[in-house]
């Protein structure tokens, strides 16, 4: 378990923070920005002291203001990759990468420099400096290099964003095989929906200093009392699932999701590889009756859970599935609602349009994202 | 120009053992008082700030005097080194290396001090995570990072050494061989009948000296920077 609890003042904001989370996986955190994020990632790696704390990862406390304890970051063997990369300016790639690891003791190398440099595809780089790199060049060799050092978690603040889309696919998988392949636990801090449900096995939520939610990111998207917080005017749900089988005929993948099954574009991924879809609120159109001769691929008999009303705009939460817990959010106007005389309690048939989906989700050696438009 | 005079290749090499010495002697004083300046909080911080750039706004005599008076052999520092140590700085070529070192430290510190406040703070913080100490961090991170500013330090430091004349000939004199550098020995020069030949002669080498200090030091902060990626 990883356990923070702290109470810190810095100026107007107050961090007030009691988190614990299991220290396995990639734990995200989440909210927008001046919510205290990074706060939480240096509070962890030791970079700022809380007026009054306590850290502990696993059986090491790191931090406790009770007992004045504090370990400094040299000691906490935590990896850290910064936003901006900080790469040494002054040493080439190689110089940088083994920074860490040099300060290690030899029996604690558990992980080695041609294992990070063929993971992270940087041979070719080593003897340049970092001037010379291209910023997602920068962020791989950040990540090896806090990956070098051999930490027991590695922090991870925001490490896309100050990349372009394309550079960002560029780094996604490499963290993705991070996961799967050190089984080093991850925090990971975003402000970017996508890279949590791609990444994430759980998310923090960040407000205002304080973590006001913690579970998965289905169940953080089914509440809407926490869109105003994420910072996420568009309603969206997040649903696991898995690869049923494909349609090579059409070129179509279906997939088995709790209580449904929906057919997408076809995708490079085995029968049987977990799956995230993302359906968002505007996507999805309502039926009262089980429509035929239409285009749309996707429909689901659902079942209207709750219904928010939004002045000239109407949010209905669909249950798909009672056990396990899935459901959709679908957006029409007040009109409609009007004309249907929609009620919570109705079955009705939810007409999907466009699914995206994130592959690999504890998936083994995934290919990367796809994302898929249907209609 | 023809062969050098013994007094001229005497001169040089006196000068340049000076400079030398007190760049070497003062550069560590230099980069610690740097750091104080730029990192550390303390009481009395603007006194030692202003004390270090003293010798710069005083005249020259004032500061050889000062040093004078407390090195000479009755002088507080002085008296206490020669009683113990059997030291005696005054008239001697290890005396104008200091005088050159306390006049030259104030743009010597200034330069490093720039340079400092401008290394990247959030890459020792990196370097902390990565298992690297305090101490660790300052010598692998910081020092070359600031390596440009040292090096601008250093040559600022050494010029002005090379031109020490005020507080030098009052401090330690104007004995040949010992404390008659190339300032001195210019001035001694214009006060000789028939001097000024000679006198000129050893400006333009005084020129050419300070001339070579600066491009070598120019070569090297561009192989610095260009190392840096700036």
């Amino acid at each position: 378990m990883l356990t923070l609890r702290a109470n810190h003042r810095l100026g107007d904001f107050h961090l007030k923070l009691d988190v614990n989370v299991p220290s396995r996986g990639i734990t995200a955190l989440f909210g927008r920005s001046g919510a205290g994020k990074s706060s939480v990632v240096n509070l962890l790696a030791g970079l700022l002291r809380p007026d009054e704390g306590y850290v502990r990862i696993g059986d090491t406390v790191l931090f406790d203001s009770a007992t004045g304890l504090s370990v400094p970051p040299e000691h906490r063997r935590l990896g850290y990759v910064f936003q901006e990369g900080r790469l040494f300016p002054h040493l080439s790639v190689r110089g940088n990468l083994l920074f860490g690891h040099r300060r290690i003791a030899p029996e604690q190398r558990r992980i080695g420099s041609d294992e990070v440099i063929g993971l992270l595809d940087i041979a070719p780089l080593l003897e340049r400096r970092p001037r010379d790199l291209s910023g997602g060049e920068k962020q791989r060799v950040a990540i090896g290099r806090a990956l070098l050092a051999n930490p027991k978690l590695l922090l991870m603040d925001e490490p896309l964003a100050s990349l372009d889309a394309a550079r960002k696919n560029e780094i996604v998988p490499f963290i993705e095989k991070l996961r799967n392949s050190f089984g080093i636990p991850i925090v990971y801090v975003t402000h970017d929906l996508g890279e949590i449900v791609r990444l994430a096995d759980r998310v923090v939520l960040m407000s205002n200093g304080a973590a006001v939610f913690t579970g998965s990111i289905e169940e953080l998207v089914s509440r809407l009392d926490m869109a105003e917080i994420m910072d996420h005017p568009e309603a969206e749900a997040v649903i696991a699932g898995h690869v049923a089988d494909h349609d090579d005929e059409f070129g179509l993948t279906r997939l088995a999701l709790p209580g449904a099954e929906l057919r997408v574009r076809r995708m490079a991924l085995p029968p049987g590889a977990g799956v995230r879809v993302r359906i968002r609120a505007r996507d999805v159109a309502i039926a009262l009756d089980a429509p035929t001769r239409i285009s749309v691929l996707n429909v689901l008999p659902v079942r209207i859970a709750e219904i928010v009303d939004r002045r000239e705009q109407c949010l209905l939460r669909l249950t798909v599935s009672e056990t396990p817990p899935a459901s959709i959010w679908a957006g029409i106007t007040a009109r409609s609602r009007h004309d249907l005389g929609l009620d919570t309690g109705n079955r009705v048939y939810a007409l999907i349009k466009a699914v995206a989906v994130d592959g690999s989700s504890g998936g083994a050696e995934a290919e990367p994202t796809q994302a898929t438009a249907i209609r | 120009m023809l062969p050098l005079t013994d007094l001229e290749a005497e001169a040089i090499r006196l000068s340049l053992r000076v400079a030398f010495w007190s760049v070497a002697c003062s550069l560590p004083f230099g980069v610690g008082t740097a750091f104080l300046l730029a990192r550390a909080r303390f009481p009395g911080k603007s006194l030692l700030d202003g004390l270090v750039h003293l010798p710069l706004v005083i005249p020259p005599v004032v500061v050889g005097y000062i040093l004078l008076l407390l090195l000479g052999r009755r002088g507080p520092i002085g008296g206490w080194l020669h009683d113990y140590l059997g030291i005696t700085v005054i008239f001697t070529w290890q005396g104008a290396a200091l005088a050159a070192a306390v006049m030259g430290f104030p743009l010597m510190v200034r330069a490093m001090r720039l340079s400092l406040e401008a290394v990247d703070r959030r890459l020792e913080q990196a370097a902390r995570t990565l298992g690297a100490g305090r101490f660790d961090t300052f010598r692998s991170v910081t020092l070359p990072l600031m390596a440009p500013g040292i090096l601008t330090g250093l040559v600022l430091a050494f010029a002005r050494s090379l031109g020490e004349f005020g507080a030098t000939i009052t401090f330690v004199s104007n004995i040949p061989g010992q404390t008659r550098t190339i300032p001195v020995a210019i001035y001694t020069l214009t006060q000789t009948p028939d001097g000024d030949a000679a006198a000129l002669r050893l400006c333009i080498i005084a020129v050419i000296l300070s001339l070579i200090a600066l491009v070598a030091s120019e070569w090297l902060a561009r192989r610095l920077h260009a190392r840096l990626g700036n």
